[in-house]
């Protein structure tokens, strides 16, 4: 992890620099160690080809990854990388400079979610949505929420356990962004951004780099620390990508993905001892706690209802540092670092009590998403 | 252009593809390509069917009616120039097929009255070269 900041005022090389010099150093390796790269390359941040040289790397696997499998699609690829023996450590990394645009540019200035300018015409999938002010996925998201307790009767007190639970987290973080406690009032006095969606739903532009080093099996032993190990991932798609189109407008893709893990593990959802859970909007995370089987379908308002459950002391604690929602949009890159620390028992005063053995690590959702579970081995 | 200000609104960028959906408002009508072997309605339009995966797509006139299947209320104001009163976003399916459904905004009405499964039908607001589908409740 790099320095993190709402607007740092840096150029996204840099902070890939930082963090995959860090990461390299904390796995206990050196930059001529590392022979793979692949970074989450989207506008606003460090692609692979440019670590490579700026790091003066040589490498006999690299990826430069866009959106899919999901925003961590490059640790996927770098897992079957050193799985089909093209590599023996890859140094993954994404970088983004969002929250420096975000400040820079001002309202409107760029888009809701990226680093990118807002275009004067809009075409591929955009053009189904910018054209009737819904410039952000919360809109779409928003949307999903709004059914979901319809059908369900999910409640805005129930939602707005997600945020309360992860700054309490946030609070014993030293990275978090947010650390202030956050009331029930608190919440349902903020401003409405998207209904039922208020500022409290929504995560929050930042700057900074997630690395992470994906080593094969047999080239773990010397290492700093105990090696985990990725027991499942998936990324299946078995329906439309769309906002509009998908099947079920109360949950997301990510349902497909949540079904899809468990076929590739002995592990089952009550095996489960901490998630890193994307919390870009809330409801994502609740639509992940259905997809992934701990609970069922409609049933995550009842889930969380209270907080206790999701909270460190509960039977399956999420987003640890605070999620996206308290410590930044990551880009859903925080959650497996999250998830590695609390496995090692580096938790720190956000320790997950007990010894977690197994994590499971879900990103994105809406329209593409993939998911994985780490285990101590 | 109108000079009231309304949501944050980026016209398309007009194709082949797209040009009879965006532009079919202009006449007055909702034009949603449908597959001249199978029958299957398409949107958004693509190149070939996703069902009998045939080409020879072909924009067709549609009812018009729909109903809400999901909806926000947007508050946030996403640009310096859009309005800061709220405004509906939904989804709307309609009934020509299951699953045919398109994002869109519910006018004419209080943003309280919109619900999920409302009658609507569909109205056109002009942008740019194309005119919008937006949707008005169908009373």
């Amino acid at each position: 992890m790099s320095a993190v900041g709402r607007a740092l005022y840096r150029h996204p090389t840099d902070l890939a620099v930082e963090g995959c010099l860090n990461a390299i150093a904390d796995a206990g390796l050196t930059r001529d160690d590392i022979d793979g790269a692949a970074a989450f390359h989207i506008e606003g941040s460090a692609g692979v080809v440019e670590m490579i040289d700026t790091l003066g790397l040589q490498v006999d696997w690299f990826a430069d990854l866009s959106i899919g499998p999901s925003q961590i699609s490059a640790i996927f690829e770098a897992i079957m990388a050193v799985e089909t023996g093209r590599a023996r450590h890859v140094i993954v990394f994404h970088s983004s400079c969002e929250g420096t645009v975000r400040t820079t540019l001002g309202k409107g200035g760029s888009m809701p979610g990226s680093a990118s300018a807002t275009p004067e015409r809009v075409s591929g999938m955009p053009e189904w949505w910018l054209p009737f002010g819904a410039p952000s996925a919360g809109n779409h998201i928003a949307m999903y929420a709004q059914r979901h307790m319809h059908l369900y009767g999910t409640t805005r007190e129930q939602m707005a356990q997600i945020p309360i639970v992860q700054r309490r987290n946030a609070g014993l973080y030293d990275k978090s962004i947010y650390n202030t406690p956050l009331t029930m009032e608190d919440y349902l006095n903020a401003r409405m951004i998207t209904e039922p969606f208020c500022l409290f739903d929504c995560d929050i532009p930042i700057d900074f780099c997630t690395a992470i080093v994906i080593s094969s099996t047999d080239a773990t032993s010397g290492l700093r620390r105990p090696p985990l190990a990725v027991e499942a991932t998936s990324h299946a798609l078995k329906s439309r990508p769309s906002w509009d189109q998908f099947d079920d407008l109360s949950t997301m893709v990510l349902r497909d993905v949540g079904l899809d893990l468990w076929k590739h593990t002995d592990l089952t959802p009550g095996d489960v001892d901490v998630a890193g859970v994307y919390d870009g909007f809330t409801f994502i995370t609740m639509a992940w706690l259905e997809a992934l089987g701990f609970c069922g379908k409609g049933e995550s308002g009842a889930f969380i209802e209270g907080g206790q459950r999701i909270s460190l002391e509960g039977e399956l604690p999420i987003n640890t540092n605070g999620g996206q929602l308290s410590s930044g949009r990551m880009h859903g890159w925080g959650y497996l670092p999250e998830v590695c620390l609390q496995l090692w028992g580096d938790g720190g005063a956000r320790q997950v009590p007990n010894g977690p053995e197994v994590g499971v690590v879900a990103s994105g959702g809406g329209v593409f998403a993939g998911a994985m579970l780490v285990t101590r081995s | 252009m109108s000079t009231v200000p309304g949501p944050m609104r980026i016209p398309p960028l007009l194709t082949e593809l797209n040009t009879d959906f965006w532009t079919g408002g202009l006449a007055g009508e909702l034009r949603i390509q449908r597959c001249t072997h199978c029958a299957t309605y398409h949107h958004p339009p693509t190149s070939v069917c996703r069902n009998c995966l045939r080409g020879g797509l072909t924009a067709q006139v549609v009812s018009g009616t729909a109903t809400v299947m999901a909806f926000t209320i947007n508050h946030h104001q996403w640009s310096p120039t859009a309005t800061t009163e709220p405004y509906v976003i939904a989804i709307v399916e309609l009934p020509e097929q299951d699953g045919l459904r398109i994002t869109t905004n519910i006018v004419n009405c209080d943003v309280r009255d919109v619900h999920i499964d409302m009658p609507v039908r569909v109205v056109f607001e002009p942008l740019a070269d194309v005119a919008l589908p937006l949707f008005e409740p169908d009373r």
